[in-house]
């Protein structure tokens, strides 16, 4: 697993407490062809930006649970991570973060 | 006979296929995705289209729906499925058959009048061609760029699963020019062009003989005809 997330930008702190928030990382597999990554790239280099010799692009789900986050909420989550959020044939789970327990 | 086509949120080439599906001389029957009743059809046509926008994956959400449960079933049970582009990416996000389809390596959506070598002619999709035959459909998608590992490829290739390799023209970076799969059993096929846009003269591609006359589609639907009226 990833590491722990510290949190991230919300609108609120009292929100962010109330709804503990997953989040999934995926990315396209490294030695397949990124034709998104590569777009952007291209244009990195047309408008000047150099020094970048590659951009792959992922993804980020942020999943808001109910309920506080036990060992089931963190099986169905790997579960859910890599059987619906990525396709194991093109894409990596490269990360699930796990808000801060809550004292 | 009666062949089923699943209309999913976002289908657009379900009526297309219905209509193959008569003129190839079966009884076309219209599914839809939110029920868990396959109407006794024969064989299942899985269609084109942009199902839920393509979000998540193209054909990821669509490959969960309702109906898929029982589609899976069927399929594991023998019955003929065909998924045609947007049905292709839901076989492959439901594990129906190898491999996975992704953005074209150029980027752009494309759309022409595409030539295929059949390859595989021991489905029941398929049987109506000669093995290596030459048929031009047409091709329209934005994701066809079709991947699998290289030890998943070298398997597709050693046990004859490629049914259809681009021909003249790789329009989308697929590997290995593959256009088309089907299962091991052979009942499953999927395919990036779309047959049911070529069925009908006057609508199809340009041949040799006149302008829009090409038909070579219509060989996939009167294939499984035959084929399931052979076996039954």
């Amino acid at each position: 697993m990833g590491a722990i997330e510290s949190g991230h930008p919300r609108p609120s702190c009292e929100a962010e407490r109330a709804l503990p928030t997953i989040v999934v990382e995926v990315m396209p597999k490294a030695e397949l062809l990124d034709p998104q990554g590569k777009a952007v790239a291209g244009a990195l280099s047309r408008i000047g930006k150099t020094g970048f010799s590659g951009v792959r692009v992922g993804k980020r789900f942020e999943l808001t649970v109910d309920a506080p986050i036990d060992d089931a909420t963190r099986a169905a989550v790997e579960e859910i991570a890599g059987a619906i959020l990525s396709n194991s044939v093109i894409e990596d789970v490269v990360g699930i973060h796990y808000p801060e327990e809550q004292a | 006979m009666r062949i089923g086509v699943v209309t999913f949120p976002g289908s657009l080439d379900d009526r297309d296929a219905l209509r193959a599906i008569r003129l190839a001389g079966a009884e076309a029957v219209a599914l839809w995705h939110g029920e868990h009743d396959l109407q006794g059809v024969d064989a299942l046509v899985l269609p084109g289209g942009f199902s839920y926008g393509d979000y998540l994956r193209a054909g990821a959400i669509a490959s969960l729906s309702p109906i898929m449960t029982e589609v899976i079933d069927a399929a594991g049970k023998g019955m003929p499925v065909l998924g045609i582009c947007n049905g292709f990416q839901m076989l492959a996000e439901a594990h129906l058959v190898s491999g996975g389809l992704i953005r074209n390596d150029h980027g752009n959506f494309i759309r022409r009048d595409q030539s295929l070598r059949v390859e595989n002619v021991d489905t029941p999709w398929t049987s109506g061609f000669e093995a290596g035959q030459e048929i031009v459909i047409p091709l329209k998608n934005g994701e066809g760029g079709f991947i699998a590992s290289a030890d998943e490829l070298n398997r597709l290739e050693g046990e004859g699963l490629v049914a259809f390799r681009y021909q003249g023209v790789n329009p989308n970076g697929s590997l290995n020019d593959i256009a088309g799969v089907r299962n091991e059993r052979g009942n499953v096929v999927g395919l990036m062009p779309h047959p049911e846009h070529a069925v009908e003269a006057g609508f199809g591609p340009d041949t040799n003989v006149a302008m829009r006359s090409g038909i070579d589609g219509l060989t996939f639907f009167t294939s499984v005809l035959r084929s399931t009226l052979l076996a039954a």
